[in-house]
């Protein structure tokens, strides 16, 4: 702890931190603009200037920027200081003689960080009588607008781009007053995490294009605390809605999980829930009659009337669980059919590489790191996983992760590592230790220390082999070459003399292989006495809590329906034909006597259900998900209930009402649901805790989802009533629909949105934050399900899979995963599908002259139950004879991986 | 006299080549440097003789190189950079020393980068400079093919490269660590001052950065000794140093004299006084980023100290003048807009700042002021001072204008009661 003296009264603030953030920190406030918490400080702005005094009997002082002046013990300033405050407005004078007075008509009006400070520091009056600078902007592709007039050229969006993001195709040109950001010429921004300079921009230059065709000012959103849906890692959002459409994503701060930023899929990819493949109706199909039926509207009871006829009916009924479901949505269907008709929604792959990273994660020793902790690693090792494309916001952190190792020759210097511009400047290239054993090539490669491409099985052997060399106990590979021995003797010892080394590895390749030798690398290390870490990415929102209820095979189900032995297939929140091949599929459904559908997009399996019962996305669900680190978290629904939409485990409660179950109020609500999922699997027991309960109230209030009460929005349904309806009940959550509540800071994973008097923009986030970077007030949101248990029974797997060899005839078809298109629900919304690639079969060049095909020309591919014909793309790091086919591109899409398939020739 | 500096320019001709260099002594320092002194001996004469930066800051040359780490455990390369990018205004000291005697400047770097045991040496030269930069070039190629540069130089082990790079032309890469990040190929912004260039400079590597008249220097303080070095000056800073007068005087050009030489002796007598016609009104001492010096400082002498203590700075010791045919008001304009075109965009009050500021004084030049903008002017003043910016840019660029409204405010307040410029 150091003692600092701020107008000559003395604080307490933790060492080694700048001014800037131990002032912040202490709530003070102190204007800034290019200082960013995630990344620091570089004094560009020269917005953040106190004044610094030498002693006690120094009266004059001399001005720093706080930002770039160490709160040491005994440092002294003066945060309101006659020359401080004109300074400060000095600064948002100059800052003014060129920004459009535009405020009005302006994106970010309302919510913008160059308005608040603008206020804050007292500049009223503008001199300069000259004419203002213009630019031209640009169009930077379906997710940012640009407006360049605006920029007041902080520098963060070139540093978040190039220096945090590792983009390419976007800089800063240009000198002295004409400074642009942008790119070279007009063009999609390429870098996955290009929607953060939404967040990073002060000011309205970039902006939220999705946003801005359905613009809604900030206080106009109706907003509520939300969980990514759209990959496994389970990023914090804040949902933005309007009169029944989600209308933008921003980022909920999660000090262990996404800190400060999302990636493009998360925050752009919320379009589907707007996409007219939305299901808002009961349906029902009359197959009484002709062959052709559609589905048409059926009132509710009636349709639940003909549900419970089923049940009480006596035949079986079996259900489909979901990993994009919640947690009480999957349990409550498990409990409707009983837990020997519940099946897992997933291919039996998958459950298998699922089920064995929730064992490898139980039996430890490694455990499952934060993404903070991710980037906290000295020395990563990825074994089969293409990060940014499977779990994009991991990609982020790992590319952080390789800055740990080269801070040692910062902290050598002594230099603070939060400024930046120096710490850059002394890294300059140099980057920690980061090893990629993948299929393909990847966009983390150019961070990395060494890549190599390789088929999954020999992706394994080599991580095996580290296993063996860290520790001899672990099973050897004895048929490696001695390059790929001596390889792995040099990556273990890398990993050896790490503090906090990271093995990365997930279902992405689709090999078991893959995800034990991953678990017998970070086992060796531990063994070895180090803080390894084991991070596994899981394809869905929900993979692994639907793996940690559990339940039968898929194929088995499919088999159950086959034999004809079932009277009902209830599917929950998943289409078949992305689980399995389509002739399969056609095949199963055809079969089903009768299908339920309970779901909220109109999918391939939807079109076949007898009965559609449409349920929330995740903008209309209060439900727990758990997340690939083995978090659970809530989401909280923020569209009202609407129409017939209602959440999937209300209306497995209205069946059970309907049958008249008499353990029926354990069901009503999430919270019910959750204390039977805590009572029946001891891994949930924190799942009660995971949220305040509904019952919480904040000085005897809700939580508002609305803004502060003002006359806009008590017009909102003028148009249909003048007088102010009653607002719509929100039994499951302490949350509420309305305006009225308590407006102040909730607890973490209530935080609804980030505002703070004075601080309209989402820079607010400070004001929530115990410190400046540090957990949320009151603890960060989620709790770890999934610990190393303390008794260590584990051992190393042993099954090492042969060396892959090409063969003659037969191709190895893995998959191929794309950040945009290989989500299923991301995909349907306007802004991500253009950014979806077209379909296209990856092949080596030697492998494609082989063929005599050139990119772009059809080739025929076929598999046990499938054959498709697609164009050609040359992949030149792709192993010969492996072809990579892209996952979630194809109407067909439900492949199994790895499978060897064959090519059909002209 | 003693003008070790320029004692062996040619006149009117292409300078000394390898051969004529050694002829009259050249790269005698050189070889004692490298064969008979120590690395230690060489760090003490420096020290000793009381030399200081040429470049401006005036930053004692001894120090600067003491502050580079131990040979020991250091990482490697270590870097020496002659900081050739003279774009001062007012200033072209360097260029002639460049072209005068080009052998001079690459002894100097040798003997320097021995010294701190640097073995890349890079002469960062301004664009426009293609003389000095063809001349430098050739000597350049000479001295390698003779053994001067290269591996193990006159047979002693030590080892240096070195290269001329030509600057693509920025005022800013006159401050060192944005020469620095232009060198590596990055914008040409400056660089925060911790850590130490010395410590990590160039591409992260210690790097010693020395202005051309200040390595020009060093053999001649090998040659004959700290005390002789000391002698050649008026003042306690040790040497001579080349003064240029630009302006309306009758021989506007520079000479070598030695430090601490008065302006009004330099003004008078070299420079041959003002025009006919002309009276003197004032002079920017040190470059155009520094203060007017006005009448009654003529007799102020050249150096660090006196020149600081009479409200200047001594720069580069080339002089501006100012006389009395000339609109102040106009002069400044035209600094100011040199100096607003050359801010490097990184930090607020300079890149906004300094526009505003040639914006006001264009409109009072053409009639347009207002008497508000005399206020305004002052507060930039104010706002653009050291320790608001980023680096020192902007302060040097206030400096001229802040001695402007001090000295010459009449003429300011005439423009605007008058809307027209008094001397058009």
């Amino acid at each position: 702890m150091a003692t600092i003296f701020i107008d000559n009264v003395p604080y307490h603030v933790q060492d080694g931190q700048n001014l800037l953030s131990a002032c912040l920190s202490l709530g003070f406030n102190i204007p800034y603009f290019c200082w960013h918490p995630a990344m620091h400080a570089v004094g560009a702005c020269r917005m953040c200037a106190v004044k610094q005094f030498r002693d006690e009997s120094d009266t004059r002082g001399s001005i720093v920027m706080s930002c770039m002046t160490p709160a040491s013990d005994g440092t002294r300033v003066s945060i309101d200081d006659d020359d401080i405050r004109e300074f400060r407005a000095a600064v948002i004078e100059f800052l003014m003689l060129n920004h459009p007075h535009d405020c009005p008509v302006c994106d970010e009006g309302g919510e913008c960080h160059l308005q608040d400070m603008t206020v804050l520091s007292g500049h009223v009056y503008r001199r300069n009588r000259f004419k203002k600078r213009t630019y031209i902007n640009q169009n930077l592709g379906p997710f940012i607008n640009h407006e360049m007039n605006r920029c007041i050229q902080c520098y963060r969006c070139v540093r978040f781009y190039r220096d945090y993001a590792g983009g390419r195709d976007f800089n800063v040109f240009g000198v002295h007053d004409r400074i642009y950001f942008g790119r070279c010429s007009d063009g999609t921004l390429e870098n996955e995490f290009s929607g953060n300079l939404v967040e990073v921009c002060p000011t309205g230059v970039f902006t939220d294009k999705t946003l801005r065709k359905q613009y809604t000012r900030k206080w106009d959103l109706q907003t509520a605390p939300s969980v990514c849906p759209h990959c496994g890692l389970g990023c914090n959002t804040i949902v933005g809605e309007r009169y029944g459409s989600v209308r933008r994503i921003l980022n909920r701060y999660n000090h262990e999980l996404n800190g400060y930023f999302l990636c493009d899929r998360g925050r752009f990819g919320y379009e589907f829930v707007n996409c007219d493949r939305r299901i808002r109706q009961l349906l029902v199909k009359d197959k009484s009659g002709d062959s052709e039926a559609f589905l048409q509207p059926i009132e509710k009871q009636q349709a639940l009337h003909s549900l419970s006829e089923i049940f009480r009916s006596g035949a079986p009924v079996i259900g489909l669980g979901s990993p994009r479901a919640s947690l009480e949505a999957n349990f409550s269907l498990r409990s409707l059919v009983g837990p020997e008709n519940f099946y897992i929604g997933i291919s039996d792959p998958e459950f298998q590489m699922i089920s064995r990273i929730i064992e490898v994660l139980r039996n430890g020793p490694a455990h499952s790191p934060s993404l903070r902790e991710v980037e906290q690693s000295d020395a990563v090792l990825i074994l089969g996983e293409d990060v940014t494309n499977t779990a994009p916001r991991l990609a982020l952190s790992l590319r952080q992760s390789v800055r740990q190792k080269p801070m040692e020759m910062v902290d050598r210097l002594k230099v603070p590592r939060w400024l930046d511009g120096s710490v850059r400047q002394i890294v300059q290239e140099n980057k920690g230790p980061l090893y990629i054993f993948s299929p393909v090539a990847t966009r983390l490669d150019d961070v990395a220390t060494k890549t190599l491409q390789l088929a999954p099985d020999d992706i394994a052997r080599i991580g095996f082999q580290i296993a063996h060399e860290i520790d001899p106990e672990a099973p050897p590979v004895s048929d490696l070459t001695a390059n790929f021995r001596g390889l792995a003797a040099n990556i273990a010892e890398t990993l050896k003399q790490a503090s906090v080394p990271l093995v990365v590895s997930g279902t992405g390749c689709g090999s078991i292989h893959v995800i034990n030798a991953a678990a017998n690398v970070t086992r060796a290390l531990r063994s070895k006495g180090k803080r390894a870490g084991l991070s596994y990415t899981v394809p869905e929102c929900n993979s692994l809590g639907l793996g940690l209820i559990g339940g039968g095979n898929i194929s088995d189900c499919f088999q159950r329906i086959m034999s004809c032995s079932v009277n009902t297939f209830i599917v929950l929140e998943n289409d078949l034909y992305r689980r399995a091949e389509v002739q399969i599929t056609d095949q199963i459904l055809n079969n089903c006597k009768r299908l339920i559908v309970i779901d909220h997009i109109m999918s391939r399996t939807a079109e076949k259900a007898d009965i559609m019962l449409p349920s929330g996305t995740f903008a209309e669900t209060t439900g727990s998900f758990v997340n690939s680190e083995g978090r659970c978290q809530r989401q909280f629904r923020v569209i009202p209930p609407t129409g017939e939409i209602q959440e999937a485990h209300q209306w497995i409660f209205d069946i059970m009402t309907s049958l008249q179950w008499d353990t029926l109020r354990h069901f009503s609500d999430i919270e019910s649901i959750g204390e039977l999922l805590a009572a029946e699997f001891p891994v949930f027991k924190p799942l009660p805790e995971v949220a305040p309960r509904s019952s919480f109230r904040e000085f005897g209030q809700k939580i508002p989802r609305q803004s502060h009460r003002y006359s806009g929005r008590t017009s909102m349904l003028a148009n249909i009533t003048v007088n102010e309806p009653k607002p719509p009940d929100d039994p499951e959550s302490p949350l509420s629909f309305s305006m009225e509540g308590y407006q102040g800071i909730p607890p973490a994973s209530l935080i609804q949105r980030f505002w703070a008097p004075g601080w309209n923009s989402s820079q607010s986030v400070n004001k929530f934050q115990s410190e400046i970077n540090g957990p949320l007030i009151g603890g960060d949101p989620g709790q770890r399900l999934i610990e190393p248990s303390a008794s260590g029974k584990w051992s190393y797997f042993t099954d090492i899979p042969e060396p892959y060899k090409p063969q003659d005839d037969l191709w190895l078809m893995i998959p191929k995963f794309h950040v945009f298109g290989s989500e299923e629900l991301s995909s349907l919304g306007p802004a991500i599908s253009e950014r979806i690639p077209k379909p296209y079969v990856g092949i080596n060049p030697k492998d494609a002259e082989s063929l005599g095909k050139q990119e772009g020309e059809k080739v025929a591919v076929a598999g046990e139950n499938f054959s498709i014909s697609v164009p050609v793309r040359i992949i030149k790091s792709l192993p010969r004879g492996i072809m990579a086919l892209p996952v979630g591109l194809f109407t067909l899409d439900g492949f199994t991986f790895p499978q060897w398939v064959r090519i059909v020739r002209d | 006299m003693e003008k070790p500096l320029t004692q062996h320019f040619v006149i009117g001709g292409e300078p000394l080549d390898l051969a004529g260099y050694e002829k009259v002594g050249g790269y005698e320092a050189c070889r004692k440097s490298l064969k008979s002194l120590t690395r230690d001996d060489i760090m003490k004469l420096v020290k000793d003789s009381n030399l200081r930066g040429r470049g401006g800051a005036g930053f004692p040359t001894g120090l600067k190189w003491s502050s580079m780490p131990s040979s020991q455990n250091s990482p490697r390369p270590r870097y020496l950079i002659a900081d050739a990018d003279e774009m001062e205004p007012g200033a072209f000291k360097d260029r002639i020393l460049m072209e005068g005697n080009p052998h001079q400047l690459i002894e100097g770097l040798i003997i320097c980068a021995y010294t701190v045991d640097a073995e890349i040496g890079f002469i960062f030269i301004r664009s426009e400079y293609t003389k000095a930069a063809a001349r430098i070039n050739k000597a350049i190629r000479e001295a390698y093919e003779k053994g001067y540069l290269g591996f193990n130089i006159l047979g002693t082990g030590f080892n240096l490269d070195l290269k001329l790079h030509i600057s693509s032309g920025r005022y800013i890469c006159g401050e060192g660590t944005a020469l620095t990040n232009s060198i590596e190929g990055h914008r040409a912004i400056p660089r925060h001052k911790a850590p130490r260039q010395t410590e990590s400079g160039l591409w992260g590597m210690p790097t010693l950065l020395n202005n051309v008249e200040t390595l020009c220097n060093i053999p001649h303080v090998v040659n004959n000794g700290a005390e002789w070095f000391r002698g050649l000056s008026k003042c306690k800073d040790g040497g001579t140093k080349i003064f240029g007068v630009s302006g309306k005087v009758r021989n506007p050009g520079c000479w070598e004299l030695p430090m601490g030489t008065t302006i009004r002796e330099i003004l008078e007598e070299h420079a041959g006084g003002m025009r006919d016609g002309l009276k003197f009104r004032g002079t920017l001492p040190g470059g155009a980023s520094t203060d007017f010096l006005v009448e009654q400082h003529l007799d102020t002498p050249m150096d660090y100290d006196s020149v600081q203590k009479a409200g200047s700075r001594f720069g580069t010791g080339t002089m501006i003048i100012l006389d009395n045919q000339t609109c102040p008001v106009g002069m400044v304009h035209n600094l100011e807009s040199f100096f607003s075109r050359e801010s490097c965009g990184w930090c607020t009050p300079c890149r906004e700042g300094l526009p505003w500021t040639a914006k006001i004084l264009a409109a009072i030049e053409d009639g347009k002021g207002e008497p508000r903008d005399i206020d305004t002017l002052d507060f930039l003043v104010r706002s653009l001072g050291p320790g608001r910016t980023f680096c020192a840019l902007a302060p040097g660029a206030m400096e001229p204008l802040r001695s402007a409204l001090k000295f010459f405010r009449e003429d300011f307040d005439a423009h605007i009661k008058e809307k027209r410029c008094p001397w058009r």
